[in-house]
């Protein structure tokens, strides 16, 4: 495993994600085995592999949401931030603070861009009024979306584009100042123009956040990542900086992948 | 090449037939609808005026208006909204946001199926031994309106629920992955996007509620009472029971008078309605999903 970059800060841990042993059932089906990951902080990392490989399994084990199905078992550990977050005394609410979810199909909710933007803030701020005009702007321009909407803040959310309505997803998590945003093929319902536009804003957003993001498409994941993950059968078959993974894989199976002889 | 075969031409004649078979059957479904409407305008549309409305029954029965029973009417469907509506609502409200997929939950609903299968006249009996002797409210608009809101319970657990799962469940998703708990995203984004088809199921409960005639006629409604109820502890007329009173106990009633009550009742019913489906569309066409 190649570091591209050497994080300098010594206040924040090497590692946002750091997993153990980590097995997940559906039912008696087992979706992964034994997945060990050290996912830098500040970094882009991409998830890859197959349908069905696991890792939109392990993308959802990292918020908590995989539970809700309920005939979900999971051994081992995920720390986030070096706090395991399967820990008996970790608040869910706080999890899903730190850690925020973009999905496949963008789901804004039927309330106006400004009160999509601030319907987290308001979650976990109660009553502050305050700064809310600037909340709005900054998280806005954060995700390249100020000057296209800043004359119709008051419009549903729902009314704009899909590549916009994907931007205002990233956007409303912002302002609860999460430390990881994890990706669920965020740009598999836009149009390449979209998927663009998308892609350069997960890179602009590098750095101040840890992105993990899963993709079936190779070629986003070799622009819009440092470091990527080959997944398959539930198991992490290759970790490596982006460049090196399809420049020169380690193992056959990423090779055969990357190559596309099968997946 | 592309000429008609012999088995083209079969097949589009049995298609033709089959078309016109549901055609008619889809009239025949107006047929009785109409023959309803039109004889009661034509038999009892000569009755209706504001007096008519407006004022007592006199002369016992046969002949005067209707006010007591129009009144006592919205009395019983006000009360039993009251009660319907908080309860079938939270229950929904529970059942579908909450309640996982148990042995528990299932017993529910096949509570709420069963619910909705029991005969008017048992619910009738059920309000009389439960509202009226044991919870000692007497023969009365309260022990009425209690019996038809268990009654009409089921369609609003079932509206409710259908229009909370019409809320696409990405919304739900997006909330909870922000952090807000279950109550949270109900109140902010569930109920507001579900607020209208809630709503339509009430307004048909009414409807329901107001033509219901054996329920009542043992907990609360009365033959006939020469003044207007002042609380929910007493008895009212009511115009279901006025109908059938008016079209079968009383001698010498003149035959328009029973059809002109039940022109009454149909309107008030229609006229709820036409109001559901005129506020649904209305909301429907300020979604945007």
């Amino acid at each position: 495993m190649n570091a591209i970059i050497d994080q300098d800060d010594n206040q924040s841990p090497e590692y946002a994600i750091h997993t153990r042993k980590l097995n997940l059932w559906y039912g008696t089906f087992q979706a992964l085995f034994d997945v060990d990951l050290s996912i830098r902080n500040g970094m882009i990392t991409s998830l890859i592999g197959p349908s069905g490989c696991g890792k939109s399994t392990f993308l959802r084990s990292v918020n908590r949401i995989n539970e809700r199905l309920g005939y979900v078992r999971i051994e081992g550990d995920i720390d986030v931030l070096d706090n395991n977050i399967y820990d008996p005394a970790v608040e869910l609410v706080q999890v899903r603070k730190q850690i925020g979810m973009v999905f496949q199909r963008p789901n804004p909710l039927p309330i106006s861009i400004r009160d999509n933007i601030l319907f987290g803030h308001r979650l976990h701020n109660k009553g502050s009024k305050a700064d809310q005009d600037e909340i709005v702007e900054s998280a806005l321009k954060q995700v390249l979306l100020w000057d296209k909407v800043k004359d119709r803040l008051n419009h549903k959310g729902t009314e704009l584009s899909l590549e916009e309505q994907q931007k205002l997803c990233i956007a409303r998590l912002l302002p609860v100042k999460p430390s990881v945003l994890l990706m669920d093929e965020p740009c598999s319902a836009l149009d390449p123009k979209g998927t663009a536009a998308v892609e350069e804003l997960i890179w602009e957003l590098r750095g101040e956040y840890t992105i993990l993001i899963v993709t079936h498409n190779m070629a986003q994941a070799r622009r819009a990542s440092e470091e990527c993950i080959f997944m398959l059968m539930g198991k992490v078959i290759e970790h490596q900086a982006t460049e090196d993974l399809f420049v020169t894989p380690a193992q056959k199976e990423t090779a055969d992948y990357i190559e596309g002889r099968y997946g | 090449m592309f000429a008609e075969s012999d088995l083209n031409a079969r097949n589009k004649r049995v298609q033709g037939l089959f078309r016109m078979l549901f055609l008619m059957m889809t009239v025949l479904l107006i047929v009785p609808v109409a023959i309803i409407l039109f004889t009661l305008v034509s038999k009892g549309g000569s009755v209706i005026s504001i007096d008519f409305l407006f004022t007592n029954p006199t002369d016992g029965m046969t002949a005067g208006g209707i006010f007591p029973a129009l009144l006592g009417t919205v009395w019983i469907v006000a009360v039993a909204l009251l009660a319907s509506v908080p309860l079938g609502v939270a229950a929904a409200i529970y059942l579908n946001e909450y309640a996982g997929d148990n042995w528990f939950t299932r017993l529910i609903q096949l509570a709420i199926i069963n619910l909705a299968g029991v005969p008017s006249i048992v619910h009738a009996l059920f309000g009389v031994g439960a509202f009226v002797i044991f919870f000692g409210f007497g023969t009365s608009i309260l022990a009425a309106s209690l019996t038809l809101a268990i009654m009409t319970l089921p369609i609003v657990i079932v509206s409710t629920r259908e229009s909370l799962r019409a809320v696409p469940q990405a919304f739900r998703e997006a909330c909870w992955n922000m952090g807000a708990t279950r109550w949270q995203t109900i109140r902010r984004i569930v109920l507001p996007n579900a607020i209208s088809g809630i709503l339509t199921g009430v307004i048909l409960e009414v409807s329901r509620t107001a033509g219901e005639t054996a329920p009542i006629m043992f907990t609360g409604a009365a033959f006939f009472l020469p003044f207007l109820p002042q609380g929910v502890f007493d008895q009212t007329m009511a115009m279901s029971l006025h109908l059938f009173v008016v079209a079968t106990q009383v001698p010498g009633v003149p035959e328009e008078l029973p059809f002109g009550v039940a022109l009454v009742l149909i309107a008030m019913v229609l006229i709820m309605n036409s109001i559901s489906i005129a506020f649904r569309m209305y909301l429907r066409g300020k979604k945007k999903w």
